[in-house]
């Protein structure tokens, strides 16, 4: 089918898991009112949690997870050769993720900590940008499977794609979420006057299902392009939320690393 | 019997996570049979360490994409038993509510996408939507039902967003809730479909005696409880939960394995099924019944009928739930309050894989000083090596080939539906 002279392309497609719960490729597998159209319009030829057939020629590889063994250093680099472009998925793939809370304890404490005398090889946790180029990251812990959706087609029909500017914050506000920063607090003893909430300083583009659950924004896309990071935390503070609670939100999916 | 055969299959496909299966046979004879778990460590019981109880939920849940629900709600049990906490009755119902939701999407997401292709011969599912393009809408139809209940009540099925500490969040829209009653009560009538389908599955006759593990139902088919039962007559409460698992960390491989009464253990739908059949909806138990399935089933290939049944009795379970959940009335609070103290508490959930525990240990400030989950399919790695050691032998004959072996090992560890990530985490 073509669109304005504009041939698609049907591109061959693999997705590979490294350190990760492969939560992010399931969700390839859902939004099931256009599966099947979306399978349609894509080739995949590499998919290991979903199918046995296998193949190192592809177009786009698709990686879900972060980077903490030597093996797995080896497997990016000969998948980084074979795509044309490469997609860090997730949050773990773009930033490290909630993986990377390890580096902060010691690696041998760690290792004899859950396996006692027999422990195990692991590195520090490492987004996939810091071991390959990668030609586009797409965040969220979870991504966003109707956002996949769309990138995918920019693919097909080889055009650029560009991520909302505005925070998450507006999003809520679109779906007339009640905002959590104003919810009476139901906690006993907490004399805040609502939830923290990193919606005004995260990037759009999950359509804010936190906040519509009744739990402020931890941040899982990173930040939003401008975003006015000093003026959140004169108002975090302002509001009793010590600076302990706000950089463990920053740091949980590590999408706020080095922001202060 | 001059029968020579190899299989190495490196990153099992059609599971969650990484592992491998090497076999090796000599003139009829096993050589070797290893099942290895070559998935990265996360250190998530380190992790957790320091981290305010508001945190724990979210974090735990980021251990399996797959069962997150599993995690998340085990993890505020967990919090709920160190802190003392009784959640208010809707909070509870609305759990379990999306508990069933978590097993259905779960259960459906391996029947057809991750089993069925192993019956039908084929690579995946998709080669299915040219071929069988009834099946794939039957799949859809169910999977898309089983999320959009997770959406609903857990706010989003992969990390659930509506539950916290003392209950949850977010109560959802009734008419929604009335909405998806309605499709539930419809999408009976697939579930008889896929009762048809499955019943013409050639299912490998292997049977190997062991133990089976999961939650003791009082007068229900439990998913979240307080106690544990085996088929060899072991009973324990919550607390006592490491007397059940006994894991201990073997050479190879990065997942610890565990026992109880003999070398190895069961847990998952089929555990679920022998421990607790008694307590299956009308409606599930004729379903076993008319697919040749009986309590206690020892044929771990059989997991997959359990599941069949299962999606039956979780929808049966569902539709009454949201009855109650949006009957006349107040329906009273959905979270109770939270006061933090130092303390040790243990969730115990049946996760669509079986069985799973997490320990925490608080200060009184309500952050984390100790954390221990053990996972379903860590319980399952012994018994799937036991059985791997069982199967080979009595399958392999003269016209055996390579291939034949390496998919009936794949059926084998797949027919337990691991979460090899989750299993290492």
């Amino acid at each position: 089918m073509k669109y304005l002279g504009i041939e698609p392309k049907r591109p061959r497609v693999a997705v590979f898991d490294f350190t990760s719960c492969e939560g992010c490729e399931l969700q390839f597998a859902n939004k099931e009112e256009t599966l099947v159209e979306f399978l349609g319009s894509i080739e995949i030829v590499d998919f290991r949690e979903i199918s046995s057939d296998r193949s190192d020629e592809y177009d786009i590889a698709f990686i879900e997870g972060s980077i903490t063994r030597s093996d797995e250093i080896e497997r990016l680099l000969k998948i980084r050769e074979r795509a044309t472009t490469l997609v860090a998925l997730g949050a773990c793939a773009t930033f490290g993720g909630v993986n990377k809370l390890k580096n902060a304890f010691d690696s041998n404490d760690a290792n004899r900590e859950v396996y006692g005398s027999r422990t195990k090889e692991t590195l520090p946790a490492r987004a996939v940008h810091e071991v390959v180029k990668v030609d586009l990251k797409i965040p969220g812990c979870p991504v966003n499977k109707e956002e996949v959706e769309r990138i995918v087609q920019h693919l097909v029909w080889d055009v650029p794609f560009h991520f909302p500017a505005y925070p998450v914050c507006l999003e809520c506000k679109q779906r007339y979420t009640v905002c959590v920063c104003d919810l009476d607090c139901t906690e006993v003893g907490c004399e805040t006057t609502g939830q923290l909430c990193l919606g005004p300083i995260t990037r759009g583009g999950c359509n804010a299902p936190c906040p519509a659950g009744g739990l402020g924004c931890w941040g899982c896309r990173g930040p939003a392009e401008d975003a006015n990071i000093e003026s959140f935390l004169a108002i975090a503070k302002e509001r009793g939320f010590g600076d302990r609670e706000i950089f463990e939100r920053f740091e949980f999916f590590g999408g706020f690393e080095g922001v202060r | 019997m001059k029968v020579n055969l190899d299989v190495d299959l490196h990153h099992i496909a059609r599971v969650e996570g990484h592992g491998n299966i090497k076999v090796r046979v000599r003139d009829g004879k096993l050589k070797e049979a290893n099942w290895e778990v070559v998935e990265t460590p996360r250190f998530f019981e380190v992790m957790l360490k320091g981290k305010h109880y508001t945190a724990s939920p979210l974090l735990s849940s980021r251990i399996c994409g797959i069962c997150s629900i599993a995690h998340c709600l085990t993890s505020l049990e967990a919090t709920e038993d160190a802190f003392g906490i009784t959640i208010p009755d809707q909070a509870t119902k609305l759990r379990l509510l999306a508990k069933h939701g978590e097993t259905l999407q779960s259960h459906v997401l391996h029947l057809f996408f991750l089993a069925a292709p192993d019956f039908l011969r084929l690579p995946s599912v998709i080669p299915l939507i040219a071929t069988h393009p009834e099946l794939v809408e039957l799949a859809k139809r169910l999977k898309s039902i089983a999320n959009r209940l997770c959406d609903l009540v857990a706010g989003r099925t992969t990390h659930p967003v509506a539950f916290c500490v003392g209950g949850v969040s977010m109560v959802p829209d009734k008419d929604k809730m009335l909405g998806m009653g309605d499709e539930l009560v419809r999408s009976v009538e697939d579930l008889k479909t896929v009762v048809e389908v499955f019943s013409t599955f050639e299912i490998p006759d292997f049977v190997r005696e062991t133990e089976f593990v999961s939650i003791k139902g009082d007068d229900d088919y439990a998913f979240i409880g307080r106690e544990m039962v085996s088929t060899d007559g072991v009973v324990r409460p919550a607390a006592e939960y490491l007397q059940m698992t006994n894991e201990y960390v073997v050479g190879r491989g990065t997942s610890k394995w565990c026992k109880l009464s003999r070398e190895s253990f069961a847990v998952g739908a089929l555990a679920r099924f022998n421990n607790n059949y008694e307590h299956l909806r009308t409606e599930a138990s004729a379903i076993a019944a008319a697919l040749g399935l009986e309590p206690v089933c020892h044929n771990p290939f059989k997991n997959n009928v359990a599941r069949v049944v299962e999606c039956v009795h979780a929808t049966l379970e569902a539709i009454d739930l949201i009855d109650e959940l949006t009957g006349f009335g107040d329906h009273g609070p959905a979270r109770a309050g939270v006061v933090p103290r130092a303390g040790v508490g243990v969730g115990v959930v049946e996760a669509p894989r079986g069985i799973l525990y997490h320990s925490y240990e608080y200060d009184a400030d309500g952050r984390v000083t100790k954390a221990d989950c053990v996972i379903p399919t860590t319980q399952n790695h012994a018994n799937i090596q036991h059985d791997l050691d069982e199967l080979v032998p009595s399958f392999v004959s003269e016209t055996t080939t390579d291939e034949d072996l390496e998919l009936l090992c794949s059926m084998l560890v797949r027919s337990y539906d691991p979460c090899i990530s989750c299993s290492v985490h």
